[in-house]
């Protein structure tokens, strides 16, 4: 009954009225929105994008929900406002004309202002309630509210009109971002604004590691909602602010049961003949020149042959390079590049952060739609950031690629010939298969042989293959397993031709066998003959004496008979006497 | 013309309502400019709950206002104006008597 009760409960209980921001990633991770109606604070240092990311808060509110904003800046004018964001697409002054938004800079210099006496900030109430009003908005945004501290000096005032200001906007009904400078210290902001916003706070971070920025973004608190707590990265491009949940807060992705073929028919038979599950990620890990792009290249071939979409991004090779190099190995991938089916996209892993790859990864996704994705190699993205960092941007592409039940396929280098257990980025245990490509060396010749470390959900063979490269394609071989172990190359070959040689002898010696058989027949069905012919002789023989015997006595018998009838006509004689009597 | 050469001042005074720091704040003005400027000024008095689109004009943020339009540069003086001595340095008004 209780129970009951509490579920009931669960299930009205209202979730906190939330404006969506509109910023990609934001959104997701604050649980739709900011807390509608009420003000956020947004602080951080300086060129940490509290501006921007302020201004699209109004800007997206504007164009995508319908909500016109106010936009208050106490730093920036409003032409140099709409002339820094022009570069994002954001055309501030057409949404100003549209009515939809309302830019208004504050401009406070305090070697123009002169205190004296009591004042308080109702001027700033009027302008901003008129701008409200004016344009019936409903986001507001003031940057940077701190300035006001700067250019007056009558704290005691400026903290008491604060206060009321914050009341002001929440019986103004807007949903309200104030930026703030980062404080020295543990404070958030230098002025302690956070004490006047206490529904939600966001902290922005800018930090530099290796020579190469990443900008954070972390939700320090949200009041009445649950939140994603993590230190998120951000980037700012030329569609704006996004924000990359590291992982997304549940893991409860849809999973797939269909199969796609590797494109190579050999390595599908390993995987029970049908490839692998569509949706999953796939790692080809081995020491260098083993053929993981070339596996790679097969596979984004039979994607696309399949008519589907690929995406290729290489990290090493150039596009062209690659196309080249697979022409060797018989695979075209010029001509899905022509149908539109396959695109490739190369960059040196230095050219930008690591984030910044992410977000380029997931526009072209974005953009593309495709069905298969190839990273090759990811380990050159160990160049731009740590182990770890690498690790949780993977496990947010694959999360992410996942999600749109995109198959992906990464190749990764590893450096030692000894087969690590653990490789490379450490997304050995996020990808659902891994095959790992490895360097089978003796008699002075090195081969390639494969296998399937794991593969989740489906059997596949355990066996080492031996993988060929020829200009055919790529092909499995079955490795031979001789009494020195695993034959490979010129070992295998020499192998075959023994024992072709083998069998070559065998034939002969079956034939050779096979005709003495025949001539052992031969022999004994002659003599059977000529014993038949004694025998049949010796039953003539046989024969003659038991029918002269049978003669001699029917004979016999016959002479009886004769005596017999005499005596008997005798008889007869007397019979007929008799008779004549009567 | 000889109107023209007299004004020397042109004086805008922003409160809204008539609360007790407009009241003051006006008090204390037509006080000084009487004392000081008899015959050079002109005041002019802006409710901006009534006229609240002229509030971005001036740049006001805080009430009450004073803002000398002429003689350029603009200043301004924020508050009741209590303290003379401030507002007089603040409008650059050099005492006619002292």
């Amino acid at each position: 009954m209780t129970k009951l009760h509490k579920k009931q409960q669960l299930i009205t209980f209202e979730q906190l009225p939330k404006t969506p921001t509109g910023i990609t990633g934001l959104d997701e991770i604050t649980g739709g929105g900011l807390p509608n109606g009420r003000p956020t604070l947004i602080c951080g240092e300086a060129g940490c994008g509290k501006t921007l990311m302020s201004l699209e808060f109004i800007v997206r509110g504007a164009t995508e929900f319908n909500e016109p904003g106010v936009f208050m800046a106490f730093e920036e004018k409003a032409d140099e406002l709409a002339s820094n964001v022009a570069s994002l697409g954001f055309d501030l002054i057409k949404l100003q004309d549209d009515k939809k938004l309302r830019l208004d800079h504050v401009h406070i210099d305090r070697s123009e202002i002169e205190e004296t006496g009591e004042y308080d900030l109702e001027g700033l109430f009027i302008r901003l309630g008129f701008a409200i009003d004016s344009i019936g908005a409903k986001r507001v945004v003031l940057d940077t509210l701190e300035n006001l501290f700067s250019g007056l000096s009558n704290q005691i005032i400026l903290r008491a009109e604060l206060r009321r200001l914050f009341t002001f906007l929440k019986e103004k009904g807007v949903t309200a971002i104030i930026t703030g400078e980062k404080g020295d210290g543990s404070s958030l902001t230098r002025q302690g604004l956070e004490e006047y916003v206490s529904d939600c706070v966001i902290l922005l971070d800018h930090r530099v590691v290796n020579q190469i920025s990443t900008r954070r973004l972390r939700v320090v608190k949200y009041r009445g909602t649950q939140h994603g707590t993590n230190e998120y990265p951000f980037l700012i491009d030329e569609d704006g602010i996004s924000v990359l949940p590291v992982t997304s807060l549940v893991l409860e992705k849809e999973v797939s049961s269909k199969r796609i073929s590797s494109g190579i028919p050999s390595l599908d038979s390993m995987f029970g003949g049908k490839g692998f599950f569509q949706g999953s990620s796939i790692l080809v890990s081995g020491t260098a020149g083993t053929g993981k792009t070339s596996i790679a290249a097969c596979f984004a071939n039979e994607v696309c042959n399949n008519k589907k979409k690929c995406l290729y991004f290489a990290f090493e090779e150039s596009p062209k390079q690659i196309l080249r190099n697979m022409k060797s190995i018989n695979l075209d991938l010029q001509k899905h590049i022509d149908n539109g089916l396959l695109e490739f996209h190369a960059s040196r892993p230095t050219l930008y952060g690591l984030e910044m790859h992410l977000v380029a990864i997931y526009k072209i996704i974005k953009r593309f739609k495709p069905a298969a994705v190839i990273l090759d190699p990811i380990t050159n993205l160990i160049t731009v950031g740590s182990v770890s960092e690498v690790k949780s941007m993977l496990i947010r592409l694959i999360d992410f690629l996942q999600d749109e039940q995109i198959t992906v396929m990464f190749t990764a280098l590893s450096l030692n010939t000894v087969v690590s257990e653990q490789t490379d980025e450490g997304v050995s245990s996020l990808v659902d298969t891994w095959l790992l490509v490895r360097d089978i060396e003796s008699n002075g010749e090195r081969n390639r042989g494969l296998y399937i470390m794991k593969s989740r959900g489906m059997s596949h063979s355990n066996q080492v293959r031996e993988f060929t490269i020829t200009d055919k394609g790529l092909s499995l071989v079955d490795v031979y397993l001789g009494p020195d172990g695993v034959l490979t190359g010129s070992a295998r070959e020499a192998q075959k031709l023994r024992e072709k040689t083998g069998v070559a002898l065998r034939e002969f010696a079956i034939s050779r066998k096979d005709k003495e058989i025949l001539r052992r027949r031969m022999m004994l069905e002659s003599k059977i003959a000529s014993l038949q012919a004694e025998f049949e002789s010796t039953e003539e023989e046989l024969n003659k004496i038991y029918l002269e015997e049978e003669l001699k006595q029917n004979i016999i018998e016959r002479n009886r008979q004769e005596i017999t009838d005499i005596r008997r006509g005798n008889a007869d004689t007397l019979k007929s006497k008799s008779k004549s009597k009567k | 013309m000889e109107l023209d050469e007299v004004i020397k001042y042109e004086l805008r005074l922003y409160v809204a309502g008539k609360t007790a720091k407009s009241v003051t704040a006006l008090t204390n003005l037509k006080k000084y400019c009487e004392e000081h400027l008899k015959g050079q000024y002109v005041i002019e008095v802006i409710d901006l709950l009534q006229q609240p689109q002229l509030a971005e004009g001036d740049q006001i943020f805080a009430i009450p206002t004073l803002v000398r339009k002429v003689p350029e540069p603009i200043r301004k003086i924020i508050g009741d104006l209590s303290n003379e001595e401030k507002v007089l340095v603040g409008l650059n008004i050099i005492p006619v008597s002292k």
